[in-house]
């Protein structure tokens, strides 16, 4: 059950990530959820669900807020409450921080963005994505 | 005269079909498939896992009697659909030789799964099941997963998904408990135990 089950959520390509010493820069993640599929959005309506989750490991630039987009608010005849999703297609951005101090050239981070998500009939084992971006410090 | 007839027919056993289609993707639930003939079952798995109050229990120790078997976690929202219908099911059919078995896959273990079972006042057996169980169930690749087990622990139907509804679960236990002694005595889970369910 553990780490098993198809994917339902997929990663799009990842740009190198330019920063500048000194400076903060944007890098996003685009995202597509299978057809008929949802995952639970940041932060989901109910304790029990497994939120969307994405961390970053300590590497050459840092890692500062991630921004996750507006969630669905998705009737479902499950709960009273709607369920917050994303859907489709996504993005979530972060912002890095290059500091003064770093060694030009190329570097690369990882993170891991955690997720678990259902259609209307059935819900797949929560899942963990490992993200690589490259990186060219300036 | 007689081929219009024919045709008509047809035509209305088109549109029942097609009707059928519809409501079944309009709700997004898949028609359950019969109980198996006798003879293609097979024995369910068997394993040991703990409950919540910390015993050992053996899925073989529910020999002789008809199981409903849910493998589910806290996380999986249709499972909420199918657990009243479980508690009501253990409520009404408990002592005529039926029992419900449920297989909890949650990572996070007691943890979350003990506050679960008290805040929905769960009325069955619940066990915390491991990477092992679901590798013996086929992998579990989604929940709810659902097996009706007869009298004799053998696979009679399995439910992958939300199922259709209550009464198509009903169906099959009641079945599977008259399988024991044909008929419809109420004191071996028959009619009377179904209409109460209901």
């Amino acid at each position: 059950m553990r780490g098993q089950g198809s994917a339902a959520l997929s990663l799009g390509e990842v740009q190198t990530l330019v920063a500048t010493r000194g400076q903060t820069a944007r890098q996003t993640l685009t995202l597509y959820v299978r057809a008929s599929f949802h995952v639970n959005s940041n932060k989901p309506n109910d304790d029990y669900l497994i939120p969307l989750r994405l961390t970053w490991d300590k590497g050459p630039i840092e890692a500062g807020a991630v921004e996750y987009p507006e969630p669905q608010l998705e009737k479902s005849g499950f709960s009273d409450k709607p369920l917050s999703v994303y859907s489709g297609t996504f993005h979530v951005v972060t912002a890095f921080r290059a500091p003064a101090e770093a060694v030009p050239g190329p570097a690369t981070i990882t993170g891991k963005l955690r997720y678990q998500a259902c259609n209307n009939r059935e819900c797949l084992p929560p899942r963990t994505m490992e993200i690589r971006v490259p990186v060219e410090i300036r | 005269m007689r081929h219009i007839g024919t045709r008509s027919l047809a035509m209305a056993l088109l549109a029942v079909a097609a009707l059928t289609i519809a409501c079944s993707s309009s709700t997004g639930v898949a028609a359950a498939p019969p109980l198996k003939p006798e003879k293609d079952r097979k024995p369910a798995p068997d394993f040991t896992l703990k409950d919540s109050n910390g015993a050992t229990v053996r899925l073989s120790d529910y020999r002789g009697k008809v199981v409903l078997l849910d493998f589910w976690a806290t996380w999986c929202t249709p499972c909420q659909v199918e657990i009243p219908w479980f508690m009501e099911f253990e409520q009404s059919l408990k002592g005529k030789g039926f029992a419900v078995v449920g297989v909890s896959m949650d990572e996070d273990g007691w943890d979350v799964v003990k506050p679960y079972i008290q805040k929905r006042r769960i009325n069955y057996r619940i066990l915390l099941g491991d990477d092992r169980t679901g590798e013996l169930y086929g992998g579990l690749d989604a929940l709810p997963t659902t097996f009706l087990l007869d009298r004799h622990g053998r696979v009679a139907a399995v439910h992958i998904g939300l199922a259709n509804d209550k009464d198509g679960f009903l169906h099959e236990i009641t079945e599977l408990l008259g399988a024991r002694r044909a008929g419809t005595d109420p004191a071996d889970g028959g009619t009377a135990a179904l209409a109460r369910a209901r």
